[in-house]
């Protein structure tokens, strides 16, 4: 039976939402998330590039040929992660600085590639643009999430945007930052955990 | 100012460790840690190539980007060197040393992917790293990833014959004790 459109976006916020249901892009997942504004920006930047790579690539998906389609998808995908990095180079110099090395490396983010091949070159462009959108804003809610919490338990506050911040301490005053959490270690131990979380409440 | 090539190679195989410090090339970790030997090939995989690809994208990036000031291209040159390399890497091996092409199979092509190679490769360059520097980073930044990948095999071999509740299965308790290396590592902190 052939999906609607709402259907296809919808599947990547919860079915098949990235990184817990398709285990890639982990790197940025477990590098960007010590604050919820990072993995937002982080999500969102991935976004952009995931949408317009899958138009792109549904456009010319009949006349790429399948033997060099890996090379051609990737300077694709390339093409607008560096339109992305001038972009926040631009608008947004403080998050640009400290997602520092992973904007670049949104080319080498195994869900663009994958969606690419198993949706984008299979797909047209509506479907493509759906599916890049589900997929790209359940990655930026895991992240903002994965974010969030990180940010509460190990530093004792949120940040909204900018200077928006609230501190834990003053709801709880007993409350003693977790600073653990925000180093590496705890960044994997938070996402297995998550994911724990998940497969719990996913699979009866 | 450029450190010592000592403190250099410490920091990068241990403080600064690829994957359990800077989170680089996780997917394929985790993908392929779970037999010994598929650990192996990969890490060789990856020492192999990144030493390559390091030298020569910092070659590509202070000859030819920065004096044509095309410096925001990097990404696109980047990955396509890599990419290319991988290519060239894969067809060299089959021809001239079958045993060693054998040996790292799948995990050749796999490569131009993992995040790890193009992050050693950018991160050399913002820290404005000159040749010989960037080479030894190279070879540290691949050795450090082996180390962590052939230690996580060695871990969840053992795991597999543990019993673990349902929901931690597979992928969750992988992360899990990638944390408690990542923990262990953590101890290097503060020595370079």
């Amino acid at each position: 039976m052939p999906k609607t459109l709402v259907q296809e976006f919808t599947k990547g916020l919860w079915e098949e939402i990235p990184p817990f249901r398709l285990v890639l892009g982990l790197c940025p997942t477990l590098g960007v998330t010590t604050s919820m504004e990072n993995g937002l920006g982080m999500g969102l930047a991935t976004t952009f590039v995931l949408v317009f790579s899958n138009i792109l690539i549904s456009m010319l998906r009949n006349i790429i040929p399948s033997k060099v389609r890996i090379a051609c998808f990737i300077i694709v995908i390339a093409t607008f992660v560096t339109v992305v990095e001038l972009l926040m180079q631009a608008y947004t110099y403080a998050l640009f600085l400290r997602l520092g090395v992973f904007i670049p490396l949104i080319v080498v983010n195994c869900i663009l590639l994958g969606r690419a091949e198993a949706f984008a070159c299979k797909n047209t462009m509506a479907y493509s643009i759906a599916d890049g959108l589900g997929i790209g804003i359940g990655y930026t809610l895991a992240l903002g999430a994965l974010g969030a919490i990180r940010e509460v338990l190990g530093k004792g506050s949120l940040t909204v945007w900018g200077d928006m911040s609230y501190g834990v301490a003053s709801v709880f005053p007993s409350f003693h930052p977790f600073g653990f959490l925000v180093q590496a270690p705890g960044a994997f131990i938070c996402l297995g955990l998550m994911l724990c979380i998940l497969n719990a409440i996913g699979k009866k | 100012m450029q450190t010592g090539y000592f403190e250099l190679i410490i920091s990068c195989i241990f403080v600064n460790n690829i994957l359990l410090a800077q989170f680089l090339g996780n997917c394929p970790f985790l993908g392929t840690s779970k037999k010994m030997e598929t650990a192996v090939g990969m890490a060789m995989a990856v020492v192999f190539v990144l030493v390559l690809s390091g030298a020569i994208t910092w070659v590509v990036y202070t000859f030819i980007l920065v004096p044509f000031d095309l410096v925001y291209l990097r990404t696109i040159s980047f990955i396509l060197v890599i990419a290319a390399l991988v290519q060239f890497v894969e067809m060299f091996l089959k021809k001239s040393i079958p045993a060693l092409y054998a040996g790292l199979g799948i995990f050749l092509p796999l490569i131009t992917t993992n995040c790890a190679v193009l992050g050693v490769c950018v991160l050399n360059i913002d820290k404005g790293m000159d040749f010989l520097h960037s080479l030894v980073a190279s070879v540290a930044y691949a050795l450090g990833y082996g180390l962590a990948l052939i230690l996580f095999a060695g871990l969840r071999e053992r795991i597999l014959l543990a019993r673990v509740p349902k929901p931690l299965q597979d992928t969750s308790i992988g992360l899990i004790t990638a944390g408690m290396i990542a923990l262990a590592f953590f101890a290097f902190q503060g020595m370079v």
